[in-house]
């Protein structure tokens, strides 16, 4: 596609060119744009709550308790008088901190142990690859639970909840891509030339592994989000006060039979928005950089 | 194909032996010492050593896991703290409420996914794929406690179209006779329509939404999947020897589509099982989903842990279905693990 008006408009230079390029490829690639759009207005979002957020995060209104949205409590009130606009607001640092320490964590160790099992082979091959197996003999969400019901709720539990079980995809796809670029001629070209083992796998193995992964790390930061929503929702993950979507949501269980809508509709809304965007940007990358795929 | 099924199931030990490693190192790192959910903590010192040496926590790490293990061989999942039943007897009274609740919303996701995923790669770019993809980017990112909550909103309390979430039947109506545990299909048989109707409305909301997510991969793998097959060099034959579309569509592309949909089937049904705690909870539903959510909440361990093991093994046993139904479909693959 536009790799050569890009190049063209970087040529250019100056912040001017570089934006040309951005509009070119969003308007070749919308979807993921507004992917992208989507990530970088939470992210501001999260960034910008103590300034642009009406009240504290943990500021209670005993006067206004389990008021509809109004001009003054943009998303209404909860049960215990706070605003859940600024809520929202807030949450927004804690569940992209999740989701990423969630990846990161997960990533980390999945593909250490990918890379460990697809370039020394067996026996570490062997050992690690079963482990995995049965890691993945779980069904995702039940082994979150079962991990973060045994290291007990909180925030720190969660992300290593969420990164273990996500453990298995990430070290099955570099095992993957290692057993494929070892065998590769480049590989062979670097050990005829008598390269040191450290520095193939770093400079010749590594960078032609990260594509698959790189896309599945996307699309998983926002399940990372869904899932600990989840857990969060039902008692396992962070514990009130803290803003975080999932144990705000939990709140309006009770609420929605007596018609308050607005205690859980907001903070599960921020979370679907999340993941859309996650999601979105996971597709486009994944038809991007898939050569097939175009 | 039945030494291969026995083969399998012998395969399947190891994983299960490894299954249990984890649940057992599970319940070991729980924060906490086990005693003090059970005993009060004015019990005396020796009332203390009584109950640990009772059961097995003075013993050396492994001798515990080999109790485990050999309790589990036996069908002893433990004990309940809460029910003081035993785990297994109380998974088993509720797993009929949570089958029945999986697998109606499997079948709706199947019954609109499939049709969805073959309409979108028939018409590719057209409106119905659009649509389809409409839906699944919805189905995997709309939290499937939001649109209970929100749906429960708008049918029960705005437009009081659908009942209270009151569990699988209205509690004013007596529950039809014990038949299978599958309050529709009991009711259905017993002729009992006041039961059957309020079953079914109470069914409609929980299936509606787990259907919702489910319905998302599968009509995406069954989208790729005929996407593929209809570029084949078969269709093509298929084609040009002047076979009707929709005779090739359906009999000569899907049934190529089929093998991935099958795995995929499998696949979310893993996410059904965790899904249905959360809607299980917000529906008040009594089965698994639900007695795991007050396992958590009253630090019930053994409930928990006992959930987790029952959940895996259903879990892998699916795929072991999944892969004999591969054998049945493929004839490649019957014939090459047969000769192996």
């Amino acid at each position: 596609m536009s790799a050569a008006a890009a190049a063209a408009s970087r040529a250019r230079g100056g912040i001017a060119g570089r934006l040309i390029a951005i509009g070119r490829w969003s308007r070749a690639n919308p979807v993921t744009a507004a992917g992208f759009a989507i990530i970088l207005s939470l992210v501001a979002m999260a960034m910008l709550a103590p300034v642009v957020a009406p009240f504290g995060a943990t500021d209670l209104d005993p006067t206004s308790v389990l008021a509809p949205p109004s001009a003054s409590h943009f998303f209404g009130t909860g049960t215990f008088g706070e605003d859940i606009f600024s809520r929202v607001l807030f949450g927004a640092r804690y569940d992209l901190l999740i989701g990423f320490g969630a990846v990161a964590i997960g990533l980390f160790l999945g593909c250490s142990l990918g890379a460990v099992a697809g370039f020394l082979g067996d026996p570490f091959d062997e050992v690690i690859m079963r482990v995995m197996d049965m890691l993945s003999a779980f069904p995702g969400f039940i082994l979150a639970m079962g991990i973060a019901g045994a290291l007990g709720p909180s925030l720190r539990n969660l992300v290593i909840a969420i990164s273990l079980v996500n453990v298995p995809i990430y070290a099955r796809l570099m095992r993957a891509s290692f057993l494929v670029v070892k065998e590769s001629q480049y590989a062979t070209a670097a050990i005829g030339v008598g390269a040191h083992p450290l520095r193939i796998l770093v400079w010749h193995l590594l960078p032609n592994t990260w594509t698959p992964i790189f896309v599945q790390a996307t699309l998983q930061f926002g399940y990372a989000i869904l899932d600990a929503a989840g857990l969060s929702f039902i008692g396992l993950g962070v514990r009130l006060p803290t803003p975080e979507w999932g144990v705000m949501m939990s709140l309006g269980i009770e609420r929605i039979i007596s018609g308050q809508w607005w205690v859980s509709f907001f903070p599960g809304l921020a979370i679907a928005v999340a993941v859309m965007g996650f999601n979105l940007i996971g597709d486009g990358l994944r038809d991007l950089l898939d050569p097939r795929r175009r | 194909m039945l030494t291969y099924a026995v083969r399998r199931l012998v395969l399947l030990v190891p994983v299960l032996l490894g299954v249990t490693l984890i649940t057992f190192t599970l319940t070991r790192v729980i924060p906490g010492n086990p005693i003090d959910q059970l005993i009060s903590p004015l019990a005396s010192q020796q009332e203390r050593q009584r109950l640990i040496h009772q059961h097995g926590l003075d013993q050396p790490i492994y001798d515990q896991y080999f109790t485990y293990v050999r309790d589990l061989a036996h069908g002893d999942l433990g004990t309940s703290f809460t029910t003081s039943q035993s785990v297994l007897k109380d998974l088993v009274s509720r797993f009929a409420a949570t089958f029945e609740l999986t697998l109606y919303a499997m079948l709706v996701a199947i019954l609109i996914g499939v049709p969805l995923g073959i309409a979108s790669a028939v018409w590719v770019n057209r409106w119905v794929d659009h649509l389809a993809r409409v839906l699944s980017v919805s189905g995997i990112a709309l939290p499937v406690f939001w649109t209970s909550l929100t749906l429960l909103y708008l049918l029960f309390f705005r437009l009081h179209v659908l009942p209270a979430p009151y569990g699988r039947i209205d509690p004013g109506i007596t529950q039809p006779r014990h038949i299978t545990g599958l309050f529709t299909v009991d009711a259905f048989f017993t002729g009992n329509w006041n039961a059957f109707r309020s079953v079914a409305e109470a069914l409609i909301l929980p299936v509606g939404v787990l259907a919702f997510v489910v319905m998302a991969p599968i009509a995406r793998i069954t989208r790729s999947g005929m996407l593929e097959a209809l570029e084949s060099d078969y269709v093509r034959a298929a084609r040009s020897l002047g076979l009707s579309e929709r005779s090739v569509v359906l009999r000569h592309a899907l049934r190529n589509a089929l093998l991935p949909l099958i795995t995929m089937i499998a696949v979310v049904y893993g996410y059904l099982l965790g899904g249905v705690v959360l809607v299980e909870e917000i529906f008040a539903w009594p089965g698994l989903g639900r007695y795991v959510f007050d396992g958590i909440t009253s630090s019930d361990y053994p409930a928990v842990q006992g959930f987790i093991l029952y959940a895996t093994t259903i879990y892998i046993l699916l795929f072991l279905v999944v892969d004999m139904l591969y054998m049945a479909i493929d004839p490649r693959i019957r014939t090459a693990r047969e000769r192996r």
